[in-house]
């Protein structure tokens, strides 16, 4: 679905990315995975069509992103690292503004059926200005999903989310990948990837030096060693044990993938 | 791709416009400052200004006008930095939209917003006793002059919005646009300057535009004047216009 092989970037004199192959398949889950600086936010950039390559290629569901940015636009959805709302409009007005501008047919009925998946069906008439942090990230990310674009770019879906918020994007991006849709993400948060992505792939000084299952990855290190630890709840399950969990405010109640309870060996929590 | 520009540019102009009518207060503040320049020197200063026949206010509204324009057109700027500030540029950006119909939708709403503050300014002045013996034709030439110098400034403000590093920076370069008009035959008659001064005034746009828009509304032939004010609005338009595309194409890189 996603093809890039050879493509750099550089921006003045300083290198960025120096040589990036990546492929993702259909209804895979990718995370790239690197430190500040790394050049994820380029790469995503880039395969998005907001920046152009200086070389190699690019090509999102048969379309190469220099030849044919256009078509490539009609296969993806990009969720920058700020939410890309907009305040002065209320949480209807702004997918409603998505519909229009990927000129679907009905815009109002895609808009609310979003709003009611969001759990913003509530909020809808409210200006997005008036949205907490994660009421404010669902509606950028439904405001993704509008069209159901084959491809969704998310950069730094989670950061300055609180835990709950955190886990509510995480089972929204796992529902997407079962439902066929190919998902790229940057992340910082090594957990995250872990729990998130069916691979893995690190990006570092420009370059993806290793890409895998996290099992694979975790592989290329010497094997375990046993060692006996008294397991400490972390502070994040006894935030969430405190104050409920987080999958009843959202979507599906169904599904708690991605929960931090799937830890091997962590304490039994009920959910 | 260009099937797309009308349709577009009409869903990211009501974008805009919705923008505008949840905080009326740039329609306001736009039209408040002129008013304000209008009633001094019409209440202040007015007395001791000679222009010939006629009430000053008269002599003066054309100016006032362009000041109201000049103040107003800052807002694209600073709408279209704070556009591309935040994430929603870049998701705009990445949708298969018309990628010009996100400037043209902000020239469209400078537009219509400045026409409103116009209207507001011009509403006072007949308050305050302005008089006009304007045709239909004439106003119709008015207006279309003040369009005009509205999609000329707002060009300007776009490349203001596009390269601006700061907010401040986005609309500061409206501050000598909004001085030249004091330098011009809009608040008194250039012939009163010192010489360079006066050469100054009697060649830079403004006054061409003022004489025109004058003799429009006193219902009077407008002359050679109105060439020269087209001459000047239209080549400020396409330059700024080509200028503008150019830093866009760029930006997108």
């Amino acid at each position: 679905m996603i093809h890039v092989s050879g493509l750099t970037k550089a921006f003045k004199n300083v290198s960025v990315l120096r040589g990036v192959d990546l492929d993702v398949a259909t209804g895979e889950i990718v995370a790239l995975l690197g430190s500040n600086g790394a050049g994820k936010t380029t790469l995503i950039r880039i395969l998005a069509t907001v920046c152009r390559p200086d070389a190699g290629t690019a090509v999102i569901n048969g379309h190469d992103v220099a030849t044919a940015p256009q078509q490539v636009r009609e296969s993806i959805s990009l969720t920058g690292q700020f939410a890309a709302v907009d305040e002065a409009l209320t949480g209807r007005e702004n997918l409603v503004l998505v519909a229009q501008l990927r000129h679907l047919p009905d815009p109002r009925g895609v808009a609310d059926q979003l709003l009611s998946r969001f759990a913003l069906t509530e909020a809808r008439d409210r200006r997005a200005a008036t949205y907490s942090g994660g009421m404010r990230r669902r509606l950028d990310i439904a405001m993704s999903l509008v069209g159901r674009p084959p491809v969704i770019f998310l950069d730094e879906p989670t950061t300055g989310l609180d835990p709950q918020s955190r886990l509510e994007v995480w089972q929204l991006v796992r529902e997407l990948a079962d439902a066929g849709t190919t998902v790229l993400l940057t992340t910082q948060d090594l957990d995250e990837a872990e729990h998130l992505a069916d691979r893995i792939a690190i990006l570092h000084r420009g370059r993806i030096i290793h890409s895998g299952s996290p099992a694979a990855l975790k592989r290329l290190l010497p094997a375990a060693e046993i060692e006996y630890v008294e397991k400490q709840p972390t502070l994040e399950e006894v935030f969430l044990a405190l104050v409920g969990s987080p999958t009843s405010n959202v979507g599906s109640p169904t599904s708690n993938v991605g929960s931090p309870t799937s830890n091997v060996g962590s304490t039994a929590q009920g959910e | 791709m260009s099937t797309h520009v009308i349709r577009d540019t009409r869903v990211l102009t009501g974008r805009s416009l919705r923008h505008i009518l949840r905080s009326p207060d740039t329609i306001i503040t736009t039209a408040v400052t002129p008013v304000a320049l209008l009633m001094l020197f019409v209440w202040v200063f007015g007395g001791a200004i000679h222009t010939g026949s006629g009430a000053y206010i008269d002599y003066l509204l054309p100016g006032i006008l362009l000041i109201t324009i000049a103040s107003g057109v800052a807002y694209t700027a600073y709408r279209l930095f704070l556009d591309m500030q935040g994430g929603i540029f870049e998701r705009f950006q990445s949708m298969p939209i018309a990628r010009s119909s996100v400037l043209w939708a902000q020239v469209l709403t400078s537009a219509v917003a400045n026409l409103l503050s116009v209207a507001i300014v011009t509403a006072i002045a007949f308050a305050m006793g302005f008089r006009t013996s304007a045709s239909l034709g004439a106003w119709l030439g008015a207006v279309g002059i003040l369009l005009l110098f509205t999609l000329a400034l707002t060009w300007l403000a776009v490349i203001a919005g596009l390269s601006a590093k700061t907010v401040d920076g986005a609309s500061a370069f409206s501050y000598p646009l909004i001085f030249l008009p004091f330098i011009s035959s809009a608040f008194v008659p250039t012939t009163t300057m010192p010489a360079p001064v006066a050469w100054f005034a009697e060649h830079q746009p403004v006054t061409s535009i003022v004489d025109t828009l004058r003799a429009l509304f006193a219902g009077q032939p407008v002359g050679g004047e109105i060439w020269v004010a087209l001459g000047w609005l239209v080549g400020v338009l396409l330059l700024a216009w080509f200028w503008a595309i150019a830093l866009y194409r760029r930006r997108l890189r």
